[in-house]
């Protein structure tokens, strides 16, 4: 597995427990009330869970897996995917202080982020959604 | 493909059709959606389907653990499946119960159940880790 991939897994893996941790507090507090403020959560549960962990779980093994080029650098232009790396966790952890922070344009700043973040990884990817030996 | 593998990927294909059924108990006319259904709906999906194949194929497509034991303790994956599985399928009784007939079973069920599935995260994480490693 490459470097860049073993960042992105481990980091997806943090945010599994991340997201777990809140979306198993919110069910619980569903079951046996502990604090109506639990239920706020939701956001985060669902950013934690779907960018954190499976978008970038889905980024790091695309990484890994896809077909290689057989002539230049086998992986393409890696700058694109860790420039990806950077720019989802910069929106995650945006929008993250935002929930705590309430900070004005905060979340949309995180959301634009996370989108280029994803557009440097297509871009960078495209040309290897391809059959391999070619 | 590994036995274990096996049993996350056709539960995550129960799970799915369980989600696609409880779809279009939701979608039904005329009638007042059962509390709690929604929630257990999406979860069928993203838990019992999406995560459950994702741990499945992890554990059979990481780099090895080590040569004697290349998917790390089998005992831990093993756990993982059945506290995925069991919270899940207490989930998938108690929290529309509870959202329709709360008690204090249905709610400590859902408690019980949250655990469970918290566990079977950090014990996927546990086995997981030293096996995402650069090779």
């Amino acid at each position: 597995m490459p470097r860049l991939s073993v960042y992105f897994v481990r980091a997806s893996l943090i945010y599994l427990l991340l997201g777990f941790t809140l979306g198993g507090l919110m069910l619980a507090n569903k079951g046996i009330l502990i604090s109506p403020m639990i239920w706020g959560l939701l956001p985060l549960h669902m950013e934690f869970a779907f960018v954190g962990w499976m978008i970038q779980l889905a980024m790091g093994i695309a990484f890994w897996i896809l077909p290689r080029f057989n002539k230049g650098a086998p992986r393409g232009d890696e700058r694109f995917a860790w420039l990806a790396f950077v720019l989802v966790n910069l929106g995650v952890f945006f929008v993250t202080l935002d929930y705590f922070f309430d900070v004005p344009w905060l979340t949309f700043t995180g959301r634009f982020t996370e989108v280029m973040g994803l557009l440097a990884f297509i871009m960078g990817h495209w040309r290897r959604i391809k059959p391999f030996d070619t | 493909m590994p036995p274990l593998t096996r049993w996350f990927l056709k539960a995550a294909l129960v799970y799915l059709i369980l989600a696609l059924c409880t779809g279009i108990l939701l979608a039904l006319p005329d009638t007042t959606p059962i509390a709690g259904l929604f929630p257990v709906y999406f979860h069928l999906l993203t838990f019992g389907w999406l995560t459950q194949l994702i741990f499945g194929v992890a554990l059979w497509m990481f780099p090895t653990y080590s040569p004697t034991t290349p998917r790390g303790p089998e005992w831990l994956g093993w756990s993982t499946f059945a506290l995925l599985n069991t919270g899940l399928i207490l989930r998938m009784i108690f929290e529309p119960w509870n959202g329709t007939a709360a008690s204090a079973l249905t709610g400590w069920m859902l408690v019980i159940a949250a655990l469970l599935q918290w566990l079977a995260g950090v014990t996927f994480v546990a086995n997981t880790w030293k096996r995402v490693r650069v090779k």
